[in-house]
């Protein structure tokens, strides 16, 4: 199909106000690599416009329902009125595990101070505290973190003041998050924010040490579909600790515990970079963007870690684990690869998987016609090498940046600065980095931040390509027109699609849905006759 | 996928302040759903976009159709200087992109508590030149959350847009005949179906309100259409006080101020103002009342399905009788639902809602009169409270009746749950289950009765194959 990409850019925003127009036309690029592999420039993280019908979510989003949602002891109470929490609960697919039916697993309530009018015009502090108490009585948790709403922010409930109050009175630890939804340009503020609060309140409190030799943390993992099962149960079998996650079929413990880690391992960078790079500052553990999506990628991180921990027999181990299963993904990813090959993708979601899920659909012949995040920065199209430059705007003022000094016990560098040089330059491992999606696309490919619901429909119409991946939100619209959508935040209820074991569910899925045959139907017999018929008689 | 819920023991039954596992949404969502009924109508919430977001998805989820809500999308800023400027901003952007009939306001918790004077930011953008040619109606309802639920939402929605549009003045032709208005409260979009059907089928136009039918369960399409096809007119809704009368379905909705109470009083149609036609005898009341205000006889087919339901409820009687349900869901819905199950001879034993009209025992009373054993009845609770009910009270459920939103409660009571109302996001077809009337009835009959047989089947050692 040779469709300018150019061409459907201007097509996609000339209906626009000249402002808006001007402002969607710098976050609308095609990918060009110019020298030194360089990359255009791209708008991101600024706000979407009144209006204009965004897939973005809210900071509370971010902050409760992507990063601390997950943990399932950490018990969430939602302080606001009923909708936020009612619609924060269990929309998202991360999957726990708890070890015994006796220990706890919060993640199926939804606790809520469901704020009424008189709590509006009087202050909720009253309500909230209440709400902990029995919360508290009702599930006697480790710790139990507050989530402020809209509402919260314009009357003055001070969520920390409470955290503050009740964690003395009850001897439980407790922590607010001032995650108002109106707070951020996405729901990556809410990340921030957690972060923040996470790093504050949780990492560090738990000493357990671990006799282990390979420890590592997996960050910006939330165990959708089950990826995080995959991932653990690989470096397990590598002979790797996982200490602990953010925060997929994590616990307060794990959390509290992930200083005692040797490395960081970024998987959603935009998510949790934040409090990657706080745990360096404190207890010198290095981080390292790393990704298990896709076999080759998979394996190519796994042999990262070989070389970070700079162990021969790990490093055996590794080649032996990855040998068994590239044999196991091969014969399937050719198979099905002989049914795809030239068929098209687009993808627009998260903040990593737009960028992630490409080289699966590579893997099996597949060309990728556009792509963008939802809630990305300007570092994750391309690259932290522009951090220096990426301007801070209003909204990301808002959010506290903690200034992060050595801890005085138990700063310890996992490598010396020198070390991690040499790696650098001897292996292709790359420290505190993220390449972004842009550099790693063909040239000629549209990559759109934000795409918002009328580009989108666009975008299909022009196109038509073979599959489209986005979320629920867009899932309808885009099976209307015949052409099937995969959910990349909920899988479409499917995956795992992490690791070895997760490509091939990948790749059968992809198969499944690009060879369907109802799009054939769309056309009903009677008039694709009356149009061969017409047809004729214009003969 | 995880564990089943650790057991939690309670100590001793406190009032619960917070609300822990709700039973209710919130007001702009039910506004939404409203504003997406009537024809080329886009429903835009004057607030955080977070909100849009979280609505859109859940709709999604029970709909599987696309639903778009645009957002004045608030910022810090906005919360301080006032969202007048977004909003502005939002509406042009709109107009732009979709080219609507009618743009539908909700406003949020947030630009409540702000206290927004959307009268009088309409009224500036209207002068302003957002009242030019092909420039979309706009309609706005107050919808804060802390306030209700979002069955209030969408019935303050219905009321709100009423009030907005009725005409005063002369009628286009096409609404000088005799025609009726029918509010039927959040209902399926098969059940909106099925009122236009009867509407049909007795030979008067009808202007059913909201009218998601086809918004939100269309075909499918190669070209695209933004804004689908379907939903209410708007000259319908003009005309609503030219109407011979407006029957309304609810029963917890008779007290309070509605579109059909707004009409009466303002323009003296007539409000019939009834139950929602769930199982027969409610069924009977509306057939009964389309007959006085057309003057026409209930068609025949409606007779024969009548006929068909009652003999099933004879066959099916010794599987239902006497056992025991939890109803539980949107107030009218469970007193629908109530209704059907007291005729069929099983015996509801709790009715609860996180809805809190103040209307809902004495409703639930008018439809179990000839029940020995009077339901509880709960407004304004949780499935945790609803629970703790239902473990301290003995009740020992056989079956569970309501929304998706049960399911973990049923699970954990071990009882089969038979969806109905909404949201069903756990099971396919949520919008096309026929509630109402007697073929409504009879399919929720015959899958009562078969969810009990399959319980019986399945958990019997025997292995029956006739039952
Ligand atoms: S802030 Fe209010 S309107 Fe928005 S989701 Fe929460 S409860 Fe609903
Ligand atoms: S934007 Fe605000 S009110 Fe809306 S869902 Fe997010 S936190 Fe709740």
């Amino acid at each position: 199909m040779s469709i300018d990409p150019r061409v459907v850019k201007d097509e996609l925003i000339q209906i626009y106000p000249k402002k808006l127009r001007q402002k969607r036309s710098e976050q609308i690029v095609v990918t060009q690599k110019g020298e030194g592999g360089s990359v255009p420039e791209i708008k991101a993280n600024v706000r979407t416009s009144p209006g204009i019908i965004t897939q973005r979510g809210c900071t509370y989003a971010g902050c409760k329902g992507v990063v601390i949602g997950p943990s399932r002891d950490i018990l969430s109470i939602t302080h606001g009125p009923i909708g936020c929490a009612f619609y924060s609960w269990l929309t998202r697919r991360n999957q726990t595990r708890p070890a015994t039916l006796e220990d706890p697993n919060y993640i199926n309530y939804c606790l809520s101070t469901d704020m009424q009018e008189e709590n509006i015009v009087f202050g909720g502090e009253k309500k909230l505290k209440a709400a902990i108490r029995e919360a508290a009585q009702l599930f006697k948790p480790k710790a139990i973190a507050l989530f402020s709403t809209c509402p919260v922010g314009l009357i003055g409930d001070d969520v920390h003041a409470v955290a503050r109050e009740l964690k003395e009175e009850l001897g439980i630890n407790i922590f607010g998050f001032s995650c108002e939804g109106y707070r951020g340009v996405s729901q990556s503020a809410g990340h921030h924010i957690a972060n923040n609060g996470v790093f504050k309140n949780v990492v560090g409190l738990n000493e357990t040490p671990h006799p282990e030799k390979f420890k590592v943390n997996v960050l910006g993992e939330y165990n959708i579909g089950g990826d995080g099962f995959v991932i653990e149960e690989l470096l397990t079998r590598c002979g790797i600790k996982q200490i602990s996650t953010f925060s997929g079929n994590s616990t307060y413990d794990t959390m509290a515990n992930a200083h005692t880690a040797d490395l960081n391992l970024i998987m959603c960078h935009r998510s949790i970079n934040y409090v990657a790079e706080m745990m360096e500052k404190r207890f010198g553990i290095p981080w390292m963007k790393i990704n298990f999506i896709g076999a080759d990628a998979t394996a190519k991180s796994l042999r990262r870690l070989g070389e970070y921990f700079e162990d021969d027999a790990l490093k055996a181990r590794i080649e032996e684990v990855i040998a068994e299963e590239q044999e196991k993904v091969s014969g399937i990813r050719e198979a099905v690869k002989a049914r795809c090959t030239g068929k098209t993708a687009m993808l627009f979601v998260g903040g990593s998987r737009a960028h992630h899920y490409q080289q699966l659909f590579k893997d099996i012949g597949m060309k990728v016609l556009a792509a963008g995040y939802e809630f990305g920065h300007r570092d994750d199209y391309e690259g932290r090498k522009v951090l220096p430059t990426v301007k801070v705007d209003a909204d990301s003022k808002n959010i506290e940046e903690i200034d992060v000094v050595p801890d005085p016990v138990r700063f310890r560098p996992r490598r010396t600065a020198e070390r991690i040089e040499q790696m650098e330059a001897m292996t292709e491992m790359e420290f505190r980095d993220y390449v972004g999606m842009m550099p790693e696309m063909d040239d000629d490919t549209l990559v759109i931040d934000d795409l918002s619901q009328h580009e989108s429909d666009r975008l299909l119409e022009m196109y038509r390509p073979d599959i489209f991946c986005a979320g629920i939100k867009e899932k309808f619209g885009v099976q209307k027109m015949g052409i099937p959508c995969k959910q990349l935040h909920s899988y479409d209820y499917g995956g795992p699609y992490a690791g070895f074991r997760g490509a091939i569910n990948f790749y059968k899925d992809i198969d499944r849905m690009v060879n369907m045959k109802y799009a054939s139907f769309l056309t009903p017999p009677w008039a694709a006759q009356e149009k061969e018929a017409q047809q004729a008689a214009a003969d | 996928m995880s564990s089943p819920a650790r057991k939690i023991k309670l100590e001793a039954k406190p009032n619960w302040v917070s609300t822990r596992n709700p039973c209710k949404a919130c007001a702009p969502m039910g506004a939404t759903l409203v504003m997406r009924g009537i024809e080329g109508g886009v429903p835009f919430l004057h607030g955080s976009q977070g909100c849009a977001t979280y609505m859109r998805r859940y709709l999604i989820s029970h709909f599987r159709e696309p639903m778009d809500i645009a957002t004045s999308g608030f910022s810090e800023a906005s919360t301080i200087f006032g969202g007048g400027a977004n909003l502005r901003q939002g509406l042009q952007n709109v107009t732009s992109q979709y080219k609507p009939g009618l743009i539908g306001i909700a406003t949020t918790c947030l630009t409540e508590t702000i206290g927004e004077d959307m009268n009088l930011l309409l009224h500036e953008y209207r002068a302003k030149g957002g009242q030019a040619e092909n420039a979309p109606e706009l309609v706005h309802v107050a919808t804060p959350s802390y306030r209700g639920t979002h069955v209030d939402g969408f019935n303050d929605a219905v009321r709100a847009v009423v009030e907005q549009m009725a005409a005063e003045g002369a009628l286009p032709s096409a609404y000088t005949q005799s025609f009726l208005n029918i509010f039927p409260g959040m209902v399926s979009a098969e059940d909106l179906r099925f009122l236009k059907e009867v509407a049909d089928d007795f030979g008067i136009p009808a202007t059913v309100f909201p009218d998601y039918s086809e918004t939100l369960d269309g075909p499918s399409m190669l070209k695209y259409k933004k804004i689908p096809e379907g939903g209410t007119p708007l000259l319908a809704l003009h005309a609503t006080p030219a109407a011979r009368a407006s029957i309304e379905l609810g029963r917890t909705l008779r007290q309070k101020k509605t579109a059909a109470s707004f009409l009466q009083e303002r323009f003296l149609v007539p409000a019939k103002r009834i139950g929602l036609p769930v199982g027969v005898e409610e069924t009977d009341v509306f057939f009964n009342t389309m007959e006085k205000v057309t003057g026409a006889p209930m068609p025949e087919k409606y007779a024969a399905q009548r006929g068909r339901l009652i003999d099933a409820y004879v066959d099916g009687h010794k599987y239902v009788f006497g056992k025991r349900a939890i109803v539980f869901g949107d107030e009218d819905m469970v007193v629908g639902m109530t209704s059907l199950l007291a005729e069929i001879g099983a015996q509801p034993i709790l009715c609860a809602s996180g809805g809190k009209s103040g209307a809902l025992a004495k409703s639930i009373a008018e439809v179990t009169t000839h029940l020995k054993e009077a339901p509880l009845v709960r407004e304004g609770v949780d499935f945790m409270t609803m629970a703790e009910e239902a473990e301290m009270k003995e009740l020992k459920p056989d079956f569970m009746i309501g929304s998706s939103k049960g399911a973990k409660f049923a699970r954990a009571l071990g009882v089969p749950l038979i969806r109905v109302g909404f949201p069903i996001h756990d099971r396919f077809g949520g919008q096309r289950i026929l509630h109402l009337g007697y073929r409504g009835a009879q399919q929720l009959f015959d899958q009562i009765i078969n969810t009990l047989l399959e319980l019986k089947q399945d958990s019997s050692p025997i292995g029956y194959s006739y039952l």
